[in-house]
């Protein structure tokens, strides 16, 4: 069985920043990864590049055992024809940290609107599917209110039943409750902790949250400077961090 | 001096013809305007430099010479290699060129101001290019646009006296024959700044409530 992701030897760059360097990772198939680090040290980038969101100068990434982004040298070793990337990026999901719901459409419309246009389901069978989909993370009154009318907390839920509704095999989620009020990110948390053990997506969760990372990762993993410096189970990556440089991030962040 | 209202009276069907060729003027420019800009945006949007260095040149032409030497152009100088129009296409083709550059410009400051954020939620539902414009991208940039194009009719409504200089009966070619046949020219000039200012306003008026019904459509 291949894996879910694998990055081999990626690099990425934004002029002379240095996003990702070198960068090796696996991740199985059901896997939940939090991913926890400094900004500026190629989370958010890691996300872009497995929504294709973004490139990747040097290397290669697998999705499900096929090449989704391959560079040698600089020069694309792949050839991929663009229906192949459009393929592969239907198996992946994402949810972003400022929503970015369709604001001329309601909850409903938005949770639909793929299914419909993308997989050219009827507008009856979306919406039916849109539906239960919103019921599923509490949504059931708000099927016609417009993202205008939602709290962060609840446009977030609906962020999630939307990349739900294509049946992604992996879900990404980048920093999902960061842009949230205190009292809203328990209601996204408990649709995230239902999807991590009621399914078996990959998730892979961006955070800076570490109640989210415990109640969600089967491994943590910490990057700094497009490196992954330490991964573990969430019990002994809280409790007992080896590296220096965990340690002073997880100082640094708690008493924050 | 007096203001003799029985010279308008006398004139009013005059006037009337006047002010509907100037309305249809507008109009058919305006929808020609609005076609010109979209073409000319999706022009120098392509990826081939033979393509959008030409519209791009055009756009930049079209702006930087006056309306009314454009009009002369088209009347004056395209029949020398056989192309010529009547008055009335000739104007409205210039009217919709003219402003058609400028709408592209105003299309273009409407995609930009859809947030990002937009794109990349369309790509992460796998939309393509073509499906995000017309599902997700075009409907926010719609109602972005609709001020700017209102402000666009207006001006164009008051553009059209141009079209007087190649003998389109317009309403300010109407009130200028009006004057010299009387040596009368108050009434006429006056009467027809009242229309004129009678149709921009009823425009700025429907312009606006087309953009309050749209907010009001989603919330």
């Amino acid at each position: 069985m291949p894996k879910a992701i694998r990055f081999e030897g990626v690099s990425k760059r934004f002029g002379e920043t240095i996003v990702l360097d070198d960068f090796d990772f696996e991740v199985e198939c059901g896997e939940k990864i939090a991913i926890l680090g400094p900004s500026g040290s190629g989370k958010s980038t890691l996300l872009r590049i497995l929504m294709t969101l973004e490139d990747i100068d040097e290397g290669t990434v697998y999705l499900e055992g096929e090449p989704l982004w391959r560079k040698h040298a600089g020069h694309d070793t792949l050839g991929s024809k663009s229906s192949d990337l459009r393929r592969l990026r239907g198996k992946v999901g994402m949810v972003f940290q400022q929503f970015n719901l369709f604001p001329h459409m309601t909850a409903l419309q938005n949770v639909a609107a793929a299914p419909c246009h993308v997989l050219g389901q009827s507008s009856d069978q979306a919406t039916k599917l849109a539906k239960s989909l919103l019921e599923k993370v509490g949504l059931a009154d708000k099927l016609h209110s417009h993202p205008a009318r939602l709290s962060g907390g609840q446009q977030q839920r609906v962020a999630i039943a939307r990349a739900m509704a294509l049946r992604p095999k992996v879900m990404l989620f980048d920093e999902p409750t960061s842009a949230l009020d205190p009292e809203l990110v328990e209601e996204v948390l408990d649709v995230m902790k239902a999807l991590a053990h009621e399914t078996d997506l990959t998730m892979i969760v961006v955070t800076h949250q570490f109640g989210v990372a415990r109640a969600i990762a089967d491994r943590v993993c910490f990057m700094e400077r497009g490196r992954l410096v330490e991964e573990g189970d969430p019990a002994a990556f809280f409790q007992s961090p080896k590296n220096d440089r965990t340690r002073a991030f997880l100082r640094s962040v708690s008493l924050a | 001096m007096t203001f003799s209202f029985d010279l308008i009276i006398e004139f009013l069907p005059v006037f009337a013809r006047g002010a509907l060729v100037t309305l249809a003027a507008t109009v058919v420019g305006f929808v020609f305007a609005l076609i010109v800009g979209a073409v000319l945006l999706a022009l120098m949007r392509t990826p081939w430099g033979i393509v959008r260095v030409p519209s791009t040149f055009f756009m930049e032409f079209i702006r930087s010479t006056p309306l009314l030497v454009q009009v002369y152009f088209l009347f004056f100088v395209l029949p020398n290699v056989g192309i010529s129009m009547p008055a009335f296409l000739t104007g409205v083709i210039a009217l919709g060129l003219h402003h058609g550059a400028y709408v592209s410009e105003t299309y273009r400051a409407a995609l930009a101001a859809v947030p990002k954020g937009q794109w990349d939620a369309a790509a992460s539902l796998n939309y393509s290019r073509p499906k995000a414009y017309r599902h997700l991208i075009l409907p926010q940039a719609v109602p972005i646009v609709i001020p700017a194009l209102g402000n666009t009719l207006i001006t164009m409504i008051k553009d059209t006296p141009i079209l007087s200089a190649i003998t389109v009966t317009e309403l300010m070619f109407v009130a200028n024959d009006i004057g010299t046949q009387r040596f009368q020219y108050t009434e006429p000039i006056t009467f027809a700044a009242v229309i004129y200012l009678v149709m921009s306003l009823a425009a700025a008026f429907a312009v606006s409530w087309l953009d309050r019904s749209i907010r009001d459509a989603r919330t």
